[in-house]
Order: structure tokens, then sequence, then C-alpha cells
């Protein structure tokens, strides 16, 4: 690795020894980060490496538990968002934080709009300040159009007209090409070169390795909420950032398995919908674990939902044991033996004001029940079979399950859906932001379950994961199939370049 | 997989010790305070044949509120309840003056309670439209509709063996009422709490999206306590019209607030997700005992719903209120 080339420019900003912990999860780890005036840092890692935590701690959402935060030497504190606007640091985010229902002009400056007499709203300054910042980035909007009118691309640039609008010395741009258009990116670029050309410190989040040697000055890499590299762009090449942001000792903690496949089970062809995913195919096979790798976006998530009834596709047959089947609700696809362990368990996976045994026989009530009355002896037998398994912790199964670790959570989803015996589960980052110990845990159940005969898909983001588990994968990019490999193929690097289309470094 | 031979226990708490806790209990012990209070504050209120009398006032309305309580823990609300009653009441009537026989009325009026019902649980879950609104709606469609048939005028006439259901007596004080009330709390307390029906109801409550994503058919729960609500609502409907022996299009004004009120006294959280039949059965007899013994005071009905107004407040803030003297 080079040696930082920056040390004849003093950082704007700099991040040193921050850590922040959250229950069971450690999501920074004595990181550091540099800004410098006039240059663009690029911030690189996996999902889940830390990336957007270091973005809440810049401004003011999180509190770190240690560490310091300077501007230009000074020592400062950020206890809320508008402290970290004050001191000149602003960040537009993946999703921009504007409102639809508001003009552009109000969007640019709510919470510092100029004031008049009263103490009310200058509308006319508002209105001329507006449409002089949004020239200035060569934006051709009107600063009274409302918002919802407008493109993504359009959005994206008020929500940078609002971060110059409070002269803002560092900005944050997370993820700001992922929706738009080739075109709209070179605009940004323009407009990227025109902030450093004013002095401002950018810091530059991307999953697009084009974009980041393209744009940006210097680098920083995490892994797993630790800082693993930085330095000056030129004195780095894409494959040797992929190393770094994938680590290198991958596969020991991943259990050993057979791999015992039998015949085909789940056979999907021509699945498509209007606006999410189209023409994925692909077979899985009884014992298999499938593993489904994209980047933030590509459509994974929305495909296993229309697999498992929750959106309607648009087209597409479905057949389990070589029976044409129809999906219509989450129902249809549990009476075919499909379940759907989903990514946002909170709102999707766990009821948390019901006790764990009530969550676990749910989907199974009519099989504990008799004449569909309701048997708790049968509920609690079931219940313990299948939470037991699976090495749940938990003070009693009458217990709420919002009560529990989140790792615990997931024990009492795949538990639910285990007790159905299906014939096909699919998991949907199965083990994001759960604690090390459960996700060992819930590794070696798959690798279990698969022994078993259950046929399993893996959507995951997290390469390790992918490569320690899947006996395939297929890696899908902007709603498609971009390829699918088979054992001895998948490796960090063609996975990466895959999902980011990048040709060259797949060799 | 390691397996360990430690044991989760299935529960920390008897169901009794539960319930000793509960919402229930506390209700409990504010429904015997009104008994005792009205017992001393008129010497009328201990008399069986006014206690008979009494249970009128919260009969009719209880039966929906059983439905309603169903509907609201599953996040959803009817305020259309009233307006069906009239137009069930209005259609009975109209049904009279062609000569329908008793049989004939009693089954209008539950057919039309249904309609209105799968009305509402279509515009609901079929079309996916808030259910405060969609009712609000049905609420002024349904009394409007009686209005256009009926105007000032009212329907009377109808057969004697009609008047059995809102005047009769099954047993000494026992009235017919009062035996179809209880009938209807045992079903509806077997319903939410020994079938899965009822367990469904409470999963989509706390958490639809969940429920879905669980196998559990939301769309079609939602439409049946849609069902029912307007089913109980064309029952009421049977009984309050006997009782009056008249139909005016104002039949039952306002009883959507009484019976929502008496759902949220009972432990139902306006919310959805938590509550008990044997919580809105207590709270059935504390409303009614509050304004029976407010009658017996000749206290005008402003300020009954007053009283009203500030009990529902008061027990609900109380435990509140408790919780944060505490802490």
């Amino acid at each position: 690795m080079s040696t930082l080339t920056a040390s004849d420019i003093d950082p704007l900003l700099s991040l040193s020894g921050v850590t922040k912990s959250f229950p069971g999860v450690r999501a920074l780890s004595d990181v550091s980060l540099n800004l410098y005036p006039g240059k663009v840092t690029a911030l690189v890692g996996e999902n889940g490496a830390g990336k957007s935590t270091v973005v809440k701690v810049l401004t003011g959402i999180y509190q770190p538990d240690e560490g310091e935060i300077e501007i230009e030497g000074q020592q400062v504190r950020f206890p809320t968002p508008q402290s970290a606007e004050s001191a000149g640091v602003t960040a537009i985010h993946q999703e921009t934080v504007l409102f639809d229902e508001l003009s552009v002009a109000e969007n640019i400056f709510l919470g510092h709009a100029p004031k008049g007499k009263f103490g009310l709203i200058d509308k006319s300054v508002m209105t001329s300040r507006a449409s002089e910042i949004l020239s200035g980035i060569g934006a051709n909007i009107e600063p009274s159009a409302t918002l919802k009118d407008l493109g993504t691309a359009n959005k994206h640039l008020v929500a940078i007209a609002r971060a110059l609008s409070i002269d803002a010395r560092a900005v944050i741009m997370d993820e700001p090409t992922a929706a738009l258009s080739q075109k709209e990116i070179e605009e940004l670029y323009d407009l990227v070169e025109g902030l450093k050309a004013q002095g401002k410190a950018i810091l530059f989040i991307s999953h697009k390795f084009d974009e980041i040697f393209r744009i940006a000055d210097f680098y920083t890499v995490y892994r797993d909420g630790q800082m693993v590299g930085e330095g000056a762009i030129t004195d780095v090449s894409e494959p040797e950032l992929v190393k770094m942001m994938v680590g290198r000792d991958v596969n020991q903690i991943y259990p050993e398995r057979d791999h015992n496949i039998g015949t085909d089970i789940l056979e999907v062809e021509g699945y498509e919908h209007p606006t999410e995913f189209a023409d994925i195919g692909f077979n899985l096979r009884q014992g298999e674990i499938l593993g489904f790798y994209g980047l933030v976006g590509a459509g994974r998530s929305e495909f296993m939902q229309a697999l498992f009834g929750i959106t309607r596709p648009s087209g597409g047959t479905v057949k389990i044991d070589g029976a044409p089947v129809t999906i219509r609700s989450p129902a249809d696809a549990v009476e075919c033996g499909i379940v759907y362990v989903p990514e946002d368990r909170g709102r999707q996976g766990t009821i948390g004001a019901l006790p764990i045994f009530q969550n676990v026989t749910l989907p199974s009530l009519a099989r504990t029940s008799r004449h569909g009355f309701i048997n708790l002896a049968n509920e609690f037998k079931l219940a313990r079979e299948y939470t037991e398994r699976l090495d749940l912790r938990a003070a009693s199964l009458d217990t709420d399950v919002g009560n529990l670790s989140g790792g615990n959570q997931q024990k009492v989803v795949i538990a639910k859906w285990l007790a159905t015996r299906p014939k096909v589960i699919i998991l949907d980052e199965p083990t994001k932001g759960i604690d090390i110990g459960s996700k060992a845990a819930v590794h070696e159940f798959m690798a279990e379950l698969a022994a078993q005969g259950l046929a399993i898909i893996m959507v995951s983001s997290e390469i390790p994961e992918i490569v320690g588990m899947s006996d395939r994968v297929i890696v899908m990019r902007e709603g498609r199939i971009a390829t699918e490999l088979n054992r001895a193929e998948i490796t960090p690097e063609t996975l990466v370049s895959h999902a980011a289309g990048i040709r060259e470094a797949a060799q | 997989m390691t397996t360990t031979s430690r044991m989760i226990p299935d529960r920390l708490q008897t169901p009794l010790e539960r319930k000793l806790k509960s919402w229930e209990s506390l209700l409990m012990l504010v429904a015997i305070g009104i008994f005792i209070i009205n017992s001393f504050a008129s010497p009328y209120f201990l008399n069986v044949w006014n206690l008979s009398d009494a249970t009128f006032n919260f009969t009719e309305k209880a039966m929906i509120a059983f439905a309603m309580a169903l509907l609201i823990i599953s996040g959803e609300i009817d305020l259309s309840v009233a307006a069906i009653i009239a137009l069930a009441s209005t259609a009975m009537g109209a049904a009279v003056q062609l000569g329908v026989s008793t049989e004939g009325l009693v089954l209008i009026g539950l057919l039309v309670g249904l309609a209105c019902g799968a009305f509402n649980g279509f515009l609901v879950t079929g079309l996916g439209l808030p259910s405060i609104v969609v009712t609000i709606g049905t609420m002024s469609l349904f009394r409007g509709i009686s209005f256009i048939i009926l105007g000032d005028q009212a329907y009377r006439g109808y057969p004697s063996d009609f008047a059995f259901f809102g005047q009769g007596y099954v047993w000494w004080v026992i009235t017919f009422e009062f035996v179809l009330f209880a009938i209807i709390a045992v079903i509806y307390a077997i319903i939410l709490h020994m079938t899965n029906f009822g367990r469904a109801v409470y999963a989509i409550g706390n958490n639809a999206t969940a429920a879905l994503f669980s196998g559990i058919r939301v769309g079609r729960v939602k439409f049946i306590l849609f069902l029912l609500t307007g089913l109980m609502s064309g029952v009421a409907a049977i009984c309050l019209t006997s009782r009056l022996g008249s139909t005016r299009p104002s039949i039952a004004v306002g009883w959507e607030l009484e019976i929502v009120t008496m759902v949220v006294l009972g432990g139902v959280s306006i919310l959805g997700g938590s509550g008990s039949i044997p919580g809105v059965v207590i709270a059935a007899f504390v409303m009614g005992l509050v304004t029976f013994g407010l009658g017996l005071l000749n206290v005008p009905g402003i300020v009954m719903s007053i009283v009203i107004g500030a009990l529902l407040i008061s027990v609900i803030a109380l435990p509140r209120l408790w919780s944060m003297w505490r802490t």
C-alpha cells in the first residue's frame, strides 16, 4: 500500500479514533477520516462497513462513543444536525431528505430561511437567492416549482443547492449517482469540479469504481467498522481497492459442509416487473444454497418479494417440483412451501408486541389448532421444538419478541418458517445487523438445513457471507441477472466486478 | 449445532397473574365503585326491575361494541354503525308497510347490516382506502338514504310478535336483549381469544405488514370483521326498532361515538393490537350504570355525556399518571 501524499495540505475536517457501538454491534471501531480543502475523498467499503454510520457522526445524527472531530485543527462537537450544519458540514443523502409538497426555494432554505419584518420569511429574498444558487450550479430549475414535479436528477440538484445555501465547507455526497442517468452523472462531475474550485472539501461515497477513479483525489477504505487503508487515488489500482474492501481472511469462520445437491425443486422463468426487475430465470435444487449478490438497489429483494407474493410480477412462471403454481399472496407462497425471511426484521419479520411462541406459530396455526380453535399446549410444543433447534436465548417463550436482541429476533423469524416445514426458504440479508455469535449460529444452521435437503436462497450484500456459504451465486445488476457463478468461480473479485459492471477486473 | 440442555420456560407469569394485573381488574373496581355510589345516591337503584330496565342502556350498543372491538384491535374502525342501524330499521319499516312477517323483518335487518358491512369492507380492503374516511362517508350515506325515504315521517305498525326482541322477558326480570347480549359476548370472546381467527386479528393489529409476511390473509380477515360489524349493527337495529316500536331516520344518532367510547374504555387500544372482550363487557356495565344512576338523579342528558367523557379520559389517564408519578 502506498503512503499518503497529502502531507503538504492540512485537512479541513478530520475524524480520529472514532468508535460507535449499538446494542450487539460495534459499527465503528477507532476509525479516522480526513477531508482536504478543494479535494475529493472517496470513502469505499462494503455494505455494513460503517460508511453510513460515519456520515451520521459527521452530520450530528449520531454521537460517537469515543474519538474526536476537528475542523481546521479546532476540536468540535456536533450534538445536533443543526450544529453540524452551522459548522459548515452538510450531506446529500442516498435518498434525498427533501419535502415533496414544498417549493424548490423552501426546500433549499428550510430551517435557515432569510427573515424579514416580524421574523417572517422574506419570500422575495429567498427566491432570488435560491435562483442565484441554482444558476451557480448550472441548474435550470424554477425556485417556485413544487419539488414533487421535478425528476430525480433535479431533486439531487436541489439537495446540492441546499448544501451550498448554508455555505458548507465540507460536503458529503452519499451515493449521489445511484439514481442518475449517464448524462446527469457527467453534469454532476462538472458540479463537483466547481465545488473543488471553490475550495470545498468533499466526501464522495460510491460503490462504482469508475466514478471513484474519475473524480476522487484520495481514498479511504472501511471494512467491518475499521479503517483498513487510505491514500492518494493515483497510487492504487481497482483490484487493490477491492482486496482492501473485502479483506482476506474470509473462509475460516464459515461452516464446513457436504454439498449433497439433489434434484430441481424450484424453477423460475421470465419473472419481470414494470420497474424493478426483468427476465429473472433460474433453478434451485434440494440441499443447495443459492446466493444472490448485487449492489443495494439491484432488485434482489424486490424480486424475492414478488416470488413470495407480496408484489405482483407482470410476467413469469414458477414451478415447484415441476408443477406450475400461482402465487398471488404470501399465504399462497407458504402453501406452496416457499417462505421468506425479510431483511426488515422489525417491520416485516416479527410482531414485537406478541410473545415468542405466538410469532413462531402464526403461519402454522392450522396445524397446532383443532377446527380453528387455539391449542396452547401444541403451540408451546411447536415453538419450543424450533426455537431450541436454533439455540434461542430468551427468558421464556411468553416474552414479547420486541424485547429480544436482533440476533434472537432473527432466530424467531427463522423458527417461524421452519415450523411450516417449507421446501424453499429465502433469507434476505439473514445476518444483517446481528452480532457475531448469532451470525455464526445462523450460518451453521443454514448449513444444517441444506444438509437436510432444504433449498435455500440467500440474498446477501456481504461478500464474505456469499463466498463462505453459497454453492452457486447469481449476481444481479440493475434489475437483471448479470451472471451466474458456480462454486469454483465465486471470489470476492468476480462478485464485485460483475455487480458493479467492471469487466477488466473480472480476470 | 451445539445442543445444550438449557430449557426456556413456557411462561414466567401464569395467565391468572397476568389477569390480576390487568386493565380489566382496574375497570372491575371502577364498576363496583359506581354500583356502590349509585346504591347510596338513589333509593330506587337497588330495585331489580329498575336494574333490568337499566340494561337497555347498553345491551344494543354493546352488541356492536364487541364486533367493533375486533375491528379496532385489527387497526380499523367503523363509524357508520349507527347509520347502518338507521338504514336497517328503515328497510324493516318499509317492509312492514308491504306486510312482511316478523321472520322476514329479521332477515331484512340482518341482510341490510351485512350488505352495509360488505360495502365498507370492500372500500377498505378492496380499494385500500383508510377506514376512518370510508366510514365517515358511509355514515352520511346510509343515514342520508334513511332521510330521503322517511323525511320527517316515521314507520310504525310493526307486528305484535316483533316486539319481543326489544321488550320481551325470557325469565323473571331477565330480558331477551340481555340474554342475547350475553350470548354474543360469549361468542365474540371465543372468536377473539380462542380461535386462529382471533390470533390473526391481534397479529394484524400489532403489525399488519409482518402479519401479511407471515402468510396471514390480511385483507380477508379485515373484510370479515367489517361484515361482522355490519351484521351486529343489523342485530342491534332489530332490537332497537322492536323496543321503540317505530322507525325515524334519526334513530340511534350519535351511537357510533358511544360504542367507540365503550370499546376504548374496555381497554382496547385505539391504535390497534390489544384489548379483550371481558374488558368491553365490564365497560358496557360501567357505562350503563353511570347513565342509569345519573338518570335516577334526574341529571340531564348533556351532563351525562360530560360525565361519560370525563370517565373515559380519567380511566385512560390514571394508569399513565400513576406510572409517571412512580418513575
